[in-house]
């Protein structure tokens, strides 16, 4: 894209907040990182202030605190729990509402909010989530009103990823932790100040009114540096082979019966999945029997009734909802959406109440060993 | 329908919580009633326990011989039988009695103890009459009522909640307690339904909507005493309000039992 040829600018710590008035003079309701009840949550920002300024985090298999970074940067940590899915793909969501009349039913569209949002701090790992579910919920036969009107006026500012979690892999997917596609805007955070980047017109315009300065190359240096350290730093990583093959080649693997005696089928996985999609509908009718408002709802593999077919459980036990959960995820997908469900993003693994890790799960089914 | 369908809400041992879902729903009992007719609701005025009625809501575990005759009863005279809360849909807090003994406890706390006429266990309504559908909770809210008796309302049965509450949790917006905080939650192992009620409030879940669909007792009794928990505590997280409830029971049991001290 065009917009892209522009020379970096460098804005300082102080000047973030001139970013936020822009974006709220263009309309935009801002969506922000803060933190809420121990973790880094989106939710409205006014202000830069709300921001978590200062904040790191650790984050282990089934483990996630919080915890004071000693400095002052406003983006160096991994994300937490949820980021940019319930957005998007709200977890509740009224789609159509039926009106009992004289001799007929009336059915109606419910009206999709679509107020422009602006979502600050997005890392990459989440924006190749998000271009899979433009892909389920877009580029299918049937496209999706409600998240069409949001995507439609989805600004979104990203950030290049400086401090990944012990629990992240997105180098492995190629998903990150740097930017490169997606964003109208990308910040790399150093400790002074931002080197900003537009990656499209909208971005362009509103860099073009940021009391910015062209950055200098030893910063633009260093924040190459940044990311190049925070790839290296990673730990975890997904075997590089054909895991579709392999895993499918592998269905009857004892390993599967391991993991079902330690998974709680409790589904936290899949909330926290950027990418998980599965969701069920279902009708409430008021009680005068005259209106009936059919929603959607976040479902998951790990419940009984997404395999539930007239009187028959396909997927009754453990073993075969967590076995449909990472063939799909890292194999089935590639035939669906030409690639695979994971983004590397590890909120699969800290926040599974049992710790239980994906990586390691996939490697020794497909591998024979833990990675 | 020519007439309109006649409810009755039946108590037996419980502590009369769940039957405030009704009078808590505020306008929609207004609604309510114009749907349908109300003929047996001790606590909130009319009463005629043996009229025939379309949907019988039945609040309370059996607990005293004279409960048995009574549920059959209430069960020949009503169309569809529903329970509400823990006490009937597992036995509730006072089954934690079928893990003692009965007479003991008479005995400890009952100045006439010969007054009392009580079996020795507290057990679900489900073990003695077919039940048509069970609203679990301690207590259930004013939605499940609602959403219960529109269905029936609809000619539909109602919808099974049973997923873990963790989904209901996340969907909610809410990080879980149990990774960020390290608070033994028993979320992962019960229904849903609550709407997240303790977690939304920074505690953990203790279970009171029952057993999920698919729970791995287990496997949280485990991860509980990696967290800090004893045996015992963990125990007793398993063995509270739905201590009945097959999958809770079989888990808290499995956890060895430190004897309280001067048992009450």
């Amino acid at each position: 894209m065009s917009a892209t040829s522009h020379s970096p600018v460098f804005l300082h710590h102080n000047d973030l907040q001139q970013l936020l008035q822009i974006l709220q003079h263009d309309g935009y309701t801002c969506i922000g990182p803060q933190v809420r009840d121990g973790v880094i949550h989106y939710d409205h920002i006014d202000t830069v202030e709300q921001l978590p300024r200062g904040y790191g985090q650790h984050q282990q298999p089934g483990h996630y605190q919080l915890e004071p970074a000693g400095h002052d940067r406003y983006f160096a940590w991994a994300n937490g729990p949820q980021a940019l899915k319930p957005w998007l793909f709200s977890p509740r969501e009224a789609l159509w509402q039926c009106q009992a009349g004289e001799d007929k039913l009336a059915f109606e569209q419910v009206a999709a909010e679509d107020d422009p949002l602006a979502v600050f701090g997005v890392r990459a790992c989440d924006i190749a989530a998000l271009y899979l579910h433009d892909k389920h919920f877009l580029q299918q036969t049937h496209r999706d009103p409600g998240y069409r009107s949001r995507r439609q006026n989805l600004l979104l500012v990203a950030v290049n990823c400086s401090h990944p979690a012990e629990t992240c892999f997105c180098a492995s997917t190629g998903d990150g932790p740097e930017v490169h596609y997606g964003h109208d805007l990308v910040l790399s955070e150093l400790s002074e100040g931002f080197i900003v980047q537009a990656h499209t017109e909208k971005g362009l315009s509103i860099l073009a009114r940021l009391p910015a300065e062209t950055a200098s190359q030893s910063r633009i240096a260093a924040a190459q540096a940044s990311s190049r350290a925070a790839a290296e730093q990673q730990g975890r990583r997904l075997p590089s082979q054909d895991l579709q093959a392999a895993l499918f080649a592998n269905l009857d693997h004892p390993r599967w019966e391991d993991i079902a005696r330690r998974c709680l089928s409790c589904g936290n996985c899949t909330s926290v999945c950027p990418t998980c999609f599965c969701h069920r509908e279902f009708d409430e009718p008021s009680l005068d029997g005259q209106t009936s408002t059919h929603y959607r709802q976040w479902d998951s593999c790990f419940n009984q009734g997404h395999s539930y077919i007239h009187g028959i459980t396909l997927r009754a036990e453990t073993r075969l909802r967590y076995r449909q959960w990472l063939t799909h995820k890292l194999g089935s997908w590639h035939q669906q959406y030409g690639r695979s469900g994971c983004v590397g993003c590890g909120r699969c693994i800290s926040w599974c109440p049992v710790g239980i890790d994906l990586t390691a799960e996939a490697s020794l089914i497909c591998t024979g060993s833990e990675a | 329908m020519s007439r309109k369908p006649k409810v009755a809400i039946h108590k037996f041992s419980s502590c009369d919580g769940c039957q405030l879902a009704f009078l808590n729903l505020g306008e929609d009992l207004l609604a309510l009633s114009r749907q349908v007719e109300i003929v047996h609701f001790a606590e909130a005025g009319p009463v005629n326990e043996e009229i025939p009625v379309d949907i019988a809501f039945v609040e309370g575990s059996i607990s005293t011989p004279a409960d048995r005759p009574r549920i059959e009863k209430i069960r020949h005279n009503s169309r569809f039988l529903i329970t509400m809360g823990a006490c009937a849909t597992s036995g509730g807090i006072q089954a934690l009695r079928n893990m003692a003994d009965t007479n003991a406890w008479i005995g400890a706390i009952y100045a006439r103890p010969d007054f009392i006429d009580s079996l020795d266990d507290s057990t679900a309504i489900a073990r003695h009459v077919k039940v048509d559908f069970e609203l679990w909770g301690c207590p259930v809210n004013s939605q499940q009522i609602l959403s219960c008796v529109c269905a029936l309302l609809s000619g539909v049965l109602p919808v099974d909640q049973h997923d873990s509450l963790c989904q209901q949790c996340k969907q909610q917006g809410l990080a879980c307690l149990m990774v960020s905080q390290g608070l033994a939650c028993l979320g992962p192992v019960t229904r849903a339904g609550c709407g997240a009620l303790c977690p939304s409030l920074g505690r953990g879940c203790y279970g009171c909507y029952g057993p999920a669909e698919n729970p791995n007792g287990p496997a949280l009794a485990q991860r509980f005493m990696q967290l800090g928990l004893s045996a015992e505590e963990t125990r007793r997280r398993f063995l509270f309000i739905n201590s009945a409830a097959p999958a809770f029971n079989e888990t808290g049991l499995k956890l060895p039992d430190a004897k309280p001290q001067g048992e009450r």
